[in-house]
């Protein structure tokens, strides 16, 4: 492998290849629409969401909007995500405090993790002076595998899931008992609900994307139009004692998913570096080959 | 250049003679290994007046020390010994005996307790029980980090590999107990001589020992089918010496304990010394109706020897089992490692500072985190409310499960294995295979494999090792005429080579290769009547001992060099056929004559000749003699016509590197004998200087003497030991000769094999003293002026590059070295008289030991300037000195080699010792570390086998510290972005199996199989050997290159996810950038850049190779993907949290280009940097690779040198052939051993004599 007759066409190779997966990368990264709005309300932000971070838990929800623009068109289908940042959900104490016996359908000395995220989103377009609610489906938003083998309700009690739960207590951030997160879809509900789900999958890194919603449906199926939107959000959830933010981000996705700047840029330097080094070793090659024939002759 | 030299040596050898008492004396053995301080006081000729009176002042306040001898044994009676006196308590209150049972144990455990003991065993290893602690921490709540499994699974591999081995090699153990123990001999129980295992043999038993069977104890021989009770025993398994040796017991047991019904009768007391190792010395009393009679060390036939010539013989056990002499004499064995050993803990130790190091620092990093983040995320509360520094420090114990991994758990199992095949490569290698005794290379220790590569000196036994101990006659000079080259019948130089037909001789061996038709056509012609003479003498003047088995004669001679003289006068026609106590029958050209021996005068080593005075059938009287050519030289009649023919001969011989022996002659008349022979009588009867009053005499009669001729003999070297040595020289293996033979021998073959030659200055002890004791002052001077007293110096002893050599003797060593001084300082010190004297005593002490030690720094010094170094006359511990003052101040790594058991002591003493099997005596190579059966597959056991083993091992180091840097510290970049909180970065199950299966085959196979050139090439260009030497290939520069570069990949592995995860999301909108997903991108880009890093490494590719790597990472696949499964999740929950993360992390395109860029960031650098070294400084090895193709041609094309034989102009003597034991003479002169009492016997060996006749006529 370290002849020069392998090494220089490899180098040379590797480097194209690179600089030319570093360009597909970086120019499909770069057709990706996406949105971020923070409403973390900062104090002293004049953000309309800034009144409900005082607003504790038990007072109930605080309700407040955020309005925004579409210069262009978002091509289907379109992810909601909510974005936390600061939020080391990858603590090794926080990891520990799950148990993942219960979640796979044992309810007795329930401790489940009590920081779910539970602020909620609605989104409306601006059609001929109304809004109108853009249809938000959360089916299918997590994984497969978790949502079917790794998270199960408990068996049914007389056919109650609630009667299941008898005996639990409600974790004391959550609004509502575990069986009530989707009342109204008993496949969606206390452990397989899928927002649940997606907060459980906990993330990699202190700041960190989950995704809410699809935009799929109705007449929004082509995506979402320009124009103007209104985000409607139940703010409840607190992230400003550990100086965290909360975001909602709007994002078409490509066939190597969302907005990701770092890999094409990584490809594009690592191809230039590869044909540098090609360059310097070719050199090398040829002033230390004449130097050997020389010392032969 | 060197004729002056040989001048000064023979001027020294006179004054050698002259001035005895200040010089040490090169003939004599310095003092025997274990001898007393008395003994040594005896010997010590001159002392320092001063010394002499503080010695004897002590001696006056010493108790006089009492021989005691409490070691009872009474024959037939067991109950004796059960007797309350004779038990010692053991433990607390066990009582046993204190008499050993025959039965040996080598082995370790047995099937109960093995379990425990091998646990326990393990455990004392520092890695094992580091990894245990770890296991408890891991079982602690609070710290724990990792699951139980991630520690246990990997420890119980280790320690059920280590077990296996432990297992195997027990069970061999056990197998060779049971098949010594098992053995059978008679034994007399109630009255009988019943058969009986060796096991069950006990202290006090009469037994009876057949022909050839081994002596299964120490045993007092009682009576033998042979006269006087004599008994020949072969002591090859205690002392490597080949030649018989007889003992013999007392007159009372002989005449009184030659039937079974006496012997069972049998109640003889045995008195004697308690058990020690002393093989040749024995004291002890009979005690026998009511007489008492003295014994000694030729009544004792110990254990492991062999009974030959002997029908049967019957002894009382005196020692039996571990009290035995060989048992005592098998001393410690050292337990032996290699340097990469010792760097390797070193390393280890350095990793555990860097694991606690890092822990500190992340836990402090927790503590400050906790202070700013953590008590303000609710989210994190766990309803403890515990202060962040003590958060930080259960964070420390976290981190320091977290981060074991560094410290590789399975690296010594590893190493284990890899030394094991590396064993097992040698032992299969077939070109270390020794045909003719059917002989394989072995290595019986399976743990020094890589310091093989490593060896500087080499230190190596002459007789046996570097030559065969195979004395054959060669050539000889008769009359003044030279015999023995390539030439017909009419004296024609030829060159065919055609080997001499001695079928006309019935008596002929067959074995004796001669070319010179012309000295058969001479003696069958009897032509020149001075042929004949020669023969006869050779014949006749000799001490060996003849024996007649199946028709066969067989001589037994006392050193090879007469045996082979004997043998070729039978081969030339001249056949000794059997002596009496005074008279010999040989058969000249088929007539058979018996003449009358009227003296032997033995050899001895001041003699350096012997001769034997026989009257011929006619009357007339004749002295034969043969002896060294110097001492001959002086007692010539002056006129003899042929001195100066015979002279050049000698010089010709001399050159050949061959042994001679000049023959002479000389008539005696019956008047002048008579006379002799008064005097001969009176002094054999001398009470007082006996053997200087019988030298005088001899003296008188060895004069005037007519030269008949010389010999030259062959001392047979090993096939290719000058290549091997040459080679090895080039390899900058320094080798050092180290024989118990003479300095002329030891010389002489010094030339033969190459290792001095005519350009060689040779340094004697003289000069040597002179030198060091130059040395000495001046840096006395220099440290009085300078005040730092153990300054060295290092400037060398000699100013020219020129090639020198060093020969001393074991008796300079010891005057040189100052080795007996320090056993007089020793003595004196033991009986202090004041304090202040104590305090004076001990400052002169410390200045012996410092002055002791600066000598010894300073001939270490000097020898190792000298490209060949000889010592002669070295006791066995001495050869052990030697070479552990070369450990001592060279640092360097040694190995020591020889056939003998007076080896034994520098084989264990040396880094690695090498025992030359297929020889009788197996004591060198049981305690080798290697065996094989000739000196010259050193060069393939050290340049092939050990230069691989070392290239090997430090790959496999370099790699598996890389790999495990790599691997453990990607949580400690990770640890930056979840809060120090001992997070891990990759799943519990991975980290489990990552150094067990997904890593650890590809680079056991480098470890195993890898090589950078063929074997062909590593023995062609020995200077490849010089890296290992130098430490070239692991050291600490090494290890820190290995862990920067697990640094940087571990960098990679995680930064370039990290940037891939910041921001990003699946192909399907999901957000694939969870902790789980990200585990399993680094740990796959983990796996995929440490085996394609082997792939780098490896530069022998095997399809196995291959297979690894590629093996392993399927593997890798095969069991995430099957970790993450549905179904085990459905089984296990709470073991198998991380369902469906690889299949559904694993379909995004995105996170299979985050892998490969990693991967390949990781090796292209690496790809880059050896490229451009290997171009611009390549390596010795890397340029041989490059022209392997030509190197393959020219090997084809390539025929070795016929070895240019060097003819030099130099008057060297040489030695002669005797080796430095006395002859048989005493024993035929007392007539024991000669069958004469016993007439029937006579008449068998007449009858088989007829025999012989017979078959040659038939035939």
């Amino acid at each position: 492998l370290l002849s020069a007759g392998i090494a220089l066409p490899l180098f040379f190779a590797l480097g194209l290849a690179g600089l030319a997966v570093g360009l597909g990368l970086h120019f499909s990264s770069g057709t990706i629409r996406e949105l971020e709005l923070d409403y973390t309300g900062a104090p002293r932000s004049n953000h309309d969401c800034a009144r409900c971070t005082n607003a504790s838990a038990t007072s109930g929800p605080c309700l407040c909007t955020l309005r925004f623009e579409l210069a262009e068109p978002f091509p289907g289908p379109v992810c909601l995500y909510y974005q936390l940042s600061n939020y080391y959900q990858n603590h090794r104490r926080y990891g520990v405090s799950r148990d993942d016996l219960q979640l796979s359908g044992d309810p007795w000395g329930l401790r489940v993790a009590n920081s779910l995220f539970n602020d909620t989103f609605t989104l409306h377009r601006l059609v001929n002076g109304s809004f109108m609610p853009v249809p938000l489906d959360s089916r299918g938003i997590s994984w497969w595998t978790d949502s079917n083998v790794k998270f199960r309700n408990p068996e049914l009690v007389n056919g109650s899931l609630a009667t299941a739960f008898w005996g639990t207590a409600k974790p004391p951030n959550w609004p509502c008992a575990a069986y009530l997160l989707d009342a109204g879809n008993p496949n969606n509900t206390g452990f397989v609900n899928e927002d649940f789900i997606v907060w459980m999958r906990t993330a990699a890194l202190p700041t960190f994307r989950k995704l809410y919603r699809r935009v799929h449906q109705g007449n929004f199926s082509a995506g979402l139009p320009h124009g103007t939107y209104r985000l409607d959000i139940n703010y409840s959830y607190p992230v400003l004692p550990f100086k965290g933010t909360k975001k909602v981000i709007l994002s078409t996705v490509s066939w190597m998913g969302g907005k990701n700047p770092f890999l094409g840029i990584a490809y594009l330097v690592f191809g230039s570096a590869c044909i540098l080094t090609g360059f310097v070793m070719l050199a090398v090659h040829i002033k230390y080959q004449q130097q050997n024939q020389m010392d032969e002759d | 250049m060197y004729q002056t030299a040989g001048k000064m040596n023979s001027e020294r050898d006179s004054e050698t003679t002259f001035d005895e008492d200040s010089q040490p004396n090169d003939e004599v053995m310095p003092y025997s290994d274990d001898e007393t301080e008395d003994e040594l006081d005896s010997q010590q000729p001159a002392v320092e007046p001063e010394q002499n009176r503080i010695n004897r002042e002590a001696e006056e306040s010493r108790e006089p020390v009492k021989k005691d001898c409490s070691w009872q044994v009474k024959a037939n009676d067991r109950n004796f010994h059960e007797q309350p006196q004779f038990q010692k308590t053991t433990f607390l209150c066990c009582n046993k005996s204190k008499y050993a049972g025959n039965a040996i144990k080598t082995y370790k455990y047995n099937p109960i307790t093995f379990l425990p003991l091998n646990l326990l065993e393990q455990f004392k290893r520092a890695a094992n029980f580091y990894f245990l602690i770890l296991l408890i921490l891991q079982a602690i709540p609070q710290i724990t980090t990792l699951s139980w499994y991630t520690t246990l699974v990997p420890l119980l591999l280790v320690l059920g590999i280590t077990a296996i081995k432990d297992l195997v090699d027990d069970v061999a153990r056990h197998r060779m107990d049971n098949e010594v123990n098992n053995r059978t001999c008679d034994v007399i129980k109630e009255a009988r001589f019943k058969d009986t295992k060796w096991k069950d043999i006990k202290v006090g038993d009469v037994l009876r020992l057949k022909k050839n069977s081994f002596v299964p104890a120490d045993i007092l021989l009682l009576s033998s089918s042979e006269p006087n009770s004599l008994c020949y025993v072969e002591t090859a398994e205690l002392d490597g010496e080949t030649n018989l040796k007889f003992k013999m017991s007392l007159e009372v047991t002989d005449r009184y304990l030659q039937e079974e019904s006496a012997l069972a009768r049998f109640d003889g007391l045995i008195e004697c010394e308690e058990p020690n190792n002393r093989l040749d010395k024995f004291t002890g009393t009979l005690v026998w109706r009511n007489m008492s009679y003295p014994l000694d060390a030729d009544k004792i036939l110990l254990r492991g020897c062999k009974i030959r010539n002997t029908d049967y013989c019957h002894g009382v056990v005196v020692f039996a089992g571990a009290d035995t002499k060989i048992m005592k004499n098998s001393g410690k064995t050292r337990f032996k490692r290699t340097k990469i050993d010792s760097l390797m803990n070193y390393m280890v130790y350095t990793i555990f500072v860097l694991l606690i190091l890092l822990s500190a620092g992340l836990a402090i990093g927790h503590t400050y985190w906790e202070q700013q983040i953590g008590n303000s995320s609710w989210y994190l509360y766990d309803g403890q409310n515990y202060s962040p520094p003590y958060r930080g420090f259960l964070n420390f114990w976290g981190y320091i499960i977290v981060l074991n991994t560094m410290v590789p758990i399975s690296l010594y199992v590893s190493v284990e294995v890899i030394r094991l095949g590396q064993s097992y490569f040698i032992n299969w290698d077939l070109q270390m295979y020794y045909p003719e005794k059917d002989t394989a290379a072995k290595a019986r220790t399976t743990t020094l494999n890589e310091q093989l590569g490593q060896i500087h000196y080499i230190f190596s036994d002459k007789t046996g090792t570097l030559t065969q101990n195979i004395m054959t006659f060669k050539k000889c000079c008769i009359n003044g005429q030279m015999y023995g080259d390539y030439r017909d019948e009419s004296g024609q130089p030829q060159h065919c080579t055609e080997q001499v037909d001695f079928s006309w001789n019935m008596y002929a061996d067959g074995k004796l290769s001669f070319y010179d038709h012309y000295l058969i056509e001479q003696i069958r012609s009897g032509k020149d009547p001075e042929v004949r003479q020669f023969f006869f003498l050779l014949a006749i003047c000799h001490t060996v001992m003849v024996e007649v088995s199946n028709g066969e004669l067989n001589y037994q001679a006392a050193s090879p060099d007469e045996g082979a003289l004997v043998t070729a006068a039978r081969n030339f026609g001249f056949v000794f056929l059997s002596r009496t106590q005074n008279t010999i029958t040989i058969s000249e050209m088929g007539i058979e004559r018996t003449y009358d021996v009227l003296a032997i005068l033995d050899f001895n080593s001041d003699r350096k000749r012997m001769s034997v005075i026989v009257r011929e059938p006619d009357g007339r009287i004749r002295l034969y003699c043969k002896g060294a050519d110097t001492v001959i030289y002086e007692r010539l009649h002056p006129r003899n016509p042929k001195r100066h023919a015979t002279q050049e001969a000698l010089d010709t011989f001399a050159n050949e590197t061959l042994r001679t022996l000049c023959l002479c002659y000389k008539d005696i008349s019956y008047r002048e004998y008579e006379a002799w022979n008064k005097k001969f009588t009176e002094a054999s009867v001398a009470t007082t200087n006996r053997d200087e009053a019988l030298d005088q005499v001899y003296e008188e009669i060895e004069k005037n003497l007519i030269l008949l001729g010389a010999t030259a003999i062959e001392d047979k070297l090993q096939d290719g030991v000058p290549e091997t040595i040459s080679k090895l020289a080039k390899a900058d293996i320094k080798i050092w000769v180290l024989t118990g033979d003479k300095k002329e021998t030891a010389e002489n073959i010094g030339f033969s094999c190459e290792l001095l030659t005519e350009e060689t200055t040779i340094c004697y002890g003289e000069d040597v003293s002179a030198l060091l004791q130059t040395r000495l002052e001046n840096q006395r001077n220099r440290a009085g002026s300078n005040t730092q007293s153990s300054q060295r110096t290092t400037e060398p002893f000699f100013q020219s590059g020129r090639n020198r050599a060093l020969i001393i003797t074991g008796s300079w060593l010891n005057e040189i070295l100052l080795e007996k001084k320090k056993k007089k300082k020793k003595l004196k010190l033991k009986f202090p008289k004041t304090a202040e004297e104590k305090q004076m005593r001990i400052e002169t002490r410390r200045r012996a030991e410092v002055n002791k030690e600066q000598q010894q720094r300073n001939f270490v010094d000097l020898a190792c300037e000298c490209r060949a170094v000889i010592c002669c006359r070295v006791t066995p511990k001495q050869k052990a000195m030697v070479v552990e003052l070369v450990k001592k101040y060279k640092k360097a790594i040694t190995l020591a080699i020889g056939d003998g058991a007076n080896d034994v002591n520098m084989i264990k003493t040396a880094h690695i010792g090498v025992g030359i099997s297929g020889q009788e005596g197996m004591q060198a190579v049981m305690s080798s570390d290697y065996s094989f059966g000739q000196f010259r597959y050193l060069q393939r056991l050290l340049l092939v086998h050990g230069r691989w083993s070392y290239i090997r091992m430090c790959k496999f180091l370099r790699y598996f510290f890389y790999k495990n840097f790599a691997f453990t510290l990607v949580h400690f970049w990770y640890s930056f972005f979840n809060g120090y909180s001992a997070q891990t970065a990759y799943e519990d199950w991975f980290i489990t199996l990552y150094n067990v299966l997904y890593s650890s085959l590809p680079v056991l196979l480098v470890g195993l199989l890898d090589q950078d050139v063929s074997d062909k090439l590593s023995l062609r260009f020995p200077g490849l050997y010089i890296s290992g030497q130098k430490d070239l290939l692991f050291n600490y520069k090494k290890f820190f290159v290995s862990l920067i570069h697990g640094i940087i990949t571990s960098l990679i592995i995680f930064f370039i996810p990290y940037g891939a995860y910041l921001q990003t999301m699946g192909q399907d909108g999901e957000a694939p950038s969870d902790y789980q997903s990200f585990a399993v991108t680094t740990a796959s880009s983990l796996v995929l850049a440490v085996n394609f890093q082997i792939g780098l490494d490896t530069s022998y590719w095997t399809f196995v190779n291959a297979f690894s790597i590629f093996g392993s990472i399927a593997l890798y696949f095969g069991i995430m993907f099957d970790l993450h499964s549905a179904g085990i999740h459905v089984l296990f929950p709470s073991s198998f949290q991380f369902t469906g993360t690889a299949p559904n992390a694993l379909r995004q395109p995105y996170l299979w280009l985050t892998i490969i860029l990693s991967v390949a960031v990781c090796l292209l650098p690496v790809v880059a940097l050896r490229f451009l070294s290997m171009t611009i400084w390549p390596s010795e090895s890397d340029k041989i690779q490059k022209n392997r193709k030509k190197y393959k041609i020219e090997a084809e094309q390539w025929k070795p040198r016929p070895s240019a034989f060097r003819r030099g102009i130099s008057g060297r003597r040489s030695a002669y052939a005797f080796s430095h034991q006395r002859g048989y003479a005493d024993l035929i002169a007392s007539g024991r051993s000669i069958r004469k009492k016993r007439a029937p016997l006579d008449a068998v060996l007449g009858n088989s004599m007829a025999e012989i006749r017979q078959a040659a006529e038939t035939s």
